[in-house]
């Protein structure tokens, strides 16, 4: 039995040493969100901060309207109603495509949804020009509406492909029964597959909601002052304050409540997730 | 599960054999086709009509410096492209940062996939941890990058001389190749938990009596992992790599966030390069010129492993 306790000690140290290495970064940005500016810069630099200062974050949640935090405040707005809408869109438009894909027998199954798998490989820059064209000639330009619009193309693709693998793995047998209990196949879907994939519907709303509130380039290109989102506040604030890392921290850190606290809350389900959409890959 | 239905689908086929069309799977296309409607709306509406225009405007010479006058060019933005130096410098960066970043992140995500499935006190902790780069947003993990290689406040500095590792503060950010290095070190650190996660759900479908009855037949863990887990992983690792390569090719965000592609143009990326001529320097018929020529690498790149693939799956069988 002493090689196995060797090999425990060995991974636990293994854990502790991957775990220093991802928290310590970001422990010093949380830190740092609270240091005096002047103490920010002092050498040789004191790890713990010798007296807290919450300004930043004061200054952030009630600045005026009219100067940055108020822009950054509305920007957290903007990213809660873009995320969202993208969300709620294209799981409602996913729902129905992933079920056609997982239960459905049609002729070019397999190279509709290679189809739809290849828009998620088109780097956005190559989209970027006649889309900031149409976008103006529309009126959709520094909307919500049409960030919602761009991003539920792109989400969409991962719905259909995560959702469809999820709903694969539901035994067929669940869905026959329903249906020679007299349900449609509307009725199959919403009444026995949806609770049924309930674990994989959380999963993929979170991974929707992360990938939604992290895009950057669209929003940078076609926001600048209604709809600006979180991550555009958050590069103008890196420009602007590089002289007080603390603000940006500040900033950085409201701005990953969101996705972090998902992500942490779901993570059972990021595997689950994952493989779902690795098995069909 | 869902291949029993399958199997039993296409058997139902084949017993109806003389009948051409059997009756289920013709009504099941027009319900498939009603239900990807809109999801096609959704995805299609939006993507195929600019990629058609890029790929048009990519022959005129539009550039917003010159107002109302938009010259037909022909091919002249392509040929401009491949006799231009900072062409071929960023996708020379690219390929650099591509290459090393998704090898490094194949490389810890492994191993960090292996320790993830040992038995841990306090896994779901570990897990937790684990998962939060994955989730920090792109433009705060560059915005953090930043402060922690900053050279006059930076962490990282203060963190090596305290510990009298080196005696003066670097800027780490100051000289092209370090720079561009760093740009991979903040890429690694964010994305080695999503390959993780990948490579762990690979590690968990392989069936654990393999390892029992290896075990019995004297193979050590080195001998197992080489016999059993590597060849198994292989698809987990080829979803992976297709998708990390593709991802990483088309840096942007944590370009224009850590570095704005410099110093001196030393971390500008090819999908950088292509937003600075189109939108800083408003040369849309160039900067469309080379986004095509992005996407047409991304395809190759695809390409080049579909075909990697399947030679690897026949070979499997």
């Amino acid at each position: 039995m002493k090689p196995g306790k060797r090999f425990q000690i060995f991974t636990h140290c293994a854990a502790l040493l991957v775990a220093a290495v991802i928290l310590a970064p970001f422990a010093w940005m949380v830190t740092a969100s609270v240091t005096p500016p002047a103490a920010l810069t002092a050498r040789p630099y004191r790890w713990i901060p010798s007296h807290l200062d919450f300004s930043r974050y004061s200054a952030i949640f009630s600045g005026s309207g009219q100067d940055v935090a108020g822009a950054f405040r509305k920007s957290i707005i903007n990213s809660t109603v873009v995320a969202s809408g993208t969300v709620i869109i294209s799981m409602a438009v996913g729902i129905l495509g992933a079920y056609a894909f997982a239960m459905l027998r049609f002729r070019f199954r397999r190279a509709t949804m290679m189809v739809f798998l290849a828009t998620y490989m088109l780097p956005p820059i190559a989209l970027l020009v006649p889309l900031y064209l149409t976008m103006s000639a529309l009126g959709l330009l520094d909307t919500d509406l049409g960030l919602i619009i761009i991003y539920c193309s792109y989400v969409t693709p991962f719905v259909l492909w995560i959702l469809s693998n999820y709903f694969l793995s539901i035994p067929a047998e669940l869905e026959e029964a329903a249906r020679v209990d007299g349900c449609s196949r509307m009725g199959a879907l919403f009444r026995v597959i949806l609770p049924a994939a309930r674990p994989g519907l959380f999963a993929t709303i979170m991974f929707a909601f992360i990938l939604a509130w992290d895009e950057f380039l669209y929003a940078l290109i076609f926001t600048s002052t209604n709809a600006k989102t979180i991550p555009v506040a958050i590069a103008d604030f890196t420009g602007r304050y590089s002289t007080d890392f603390g603000l940006v921290a500040a900033g950085g850190l409201i701005a990953s409540v969101p996705p972090v606290l998902l992500a942490v809350a779901f993570q059972r389900f990021v595997v689950g997730g994952l493989s779902a959409g690795a098995v069909k890959g | 599960m869902a291949l029993t239905q399958h199997r039993s689908a296409g058997k139902t086929g084949e017993r109806a054999a003389p009948v051409r069309k059997p009756r289920r799977p013709a009504s099941q296309g027009r319900l498939a086709a009603l239900l990807l409607l809109p999801s096609a709306v959704v995805v299609f509406g939006i993507i195929l009509y600019p990629i058609g225009r890029t790929v048009l405007i990519s022959f005129f010479d539009v550039n917003s410096a010159v107002a109302g006058s938009t010259p037909f060019v022909g091919l002249h933005n392509y040929t401009a492209i491949f006799s231009d130096s900072d062409f071929w410098s960023s996708m020379g960066r690219t390929v650099y940062f591509t290459v090393l970043s998704t090898a490094l992140e194949l490389l810890f995500g492994l191993g960090l996939a292996l320790l993830m499935e040992q038995k841990l006190r306090m896994r779901w902790l570990f897990r937790a941890v684990v998962v939060l780069p994955w989730a920090l947003p792109t433009v705060v993990n560059g915005a953090m990058w930043r402060g922690v290689l900053n050279a006059q406040y930076g962490s990282l500095n203060a963190l090596l001389t305290q510990l009298h590792l080196t005696s003066a503060y670097h800027s780490w950010l100051g000289t092209p190749t370090s720079a561009l290095n760093m740009l991979v070190l903040a890429d690694v650190w964010k994305t080695t938990p999503l390959v993780a996660f990948f490579l762990l759900t690979g590690l968990q479908s392989i069936p654990k009596e393999i390892y029992e009855s290896a075990r019995v037949d004297g193979a050590g863990p080195v001998r197992a992992f080489w016999s059993i887990t590597a060849p198994l992983l292989i698809p987990s690792v080829s979803v992976v790599l297709v998708l990390r390569t593709i991802d990483a090719f088309k840096v942007f965000d944590l370009v224009y966030v850590l570095t704005g592609g410099g110093p001196a143009n030393g971390t500008q990326t090819i999908a950088y390069y292509t937003y600075v001529q189109a939108f800083s320097d408003q040369r849309f018929g160039f900067g469309s010129a080379l986004a095509d020529v992005i996407v047409v690498c991304i395809l190759l790149l695809c390409a080049v492993y579909l075909r990697a693939l399947r030679r690897n799956e026949t070979s499997l069988m």
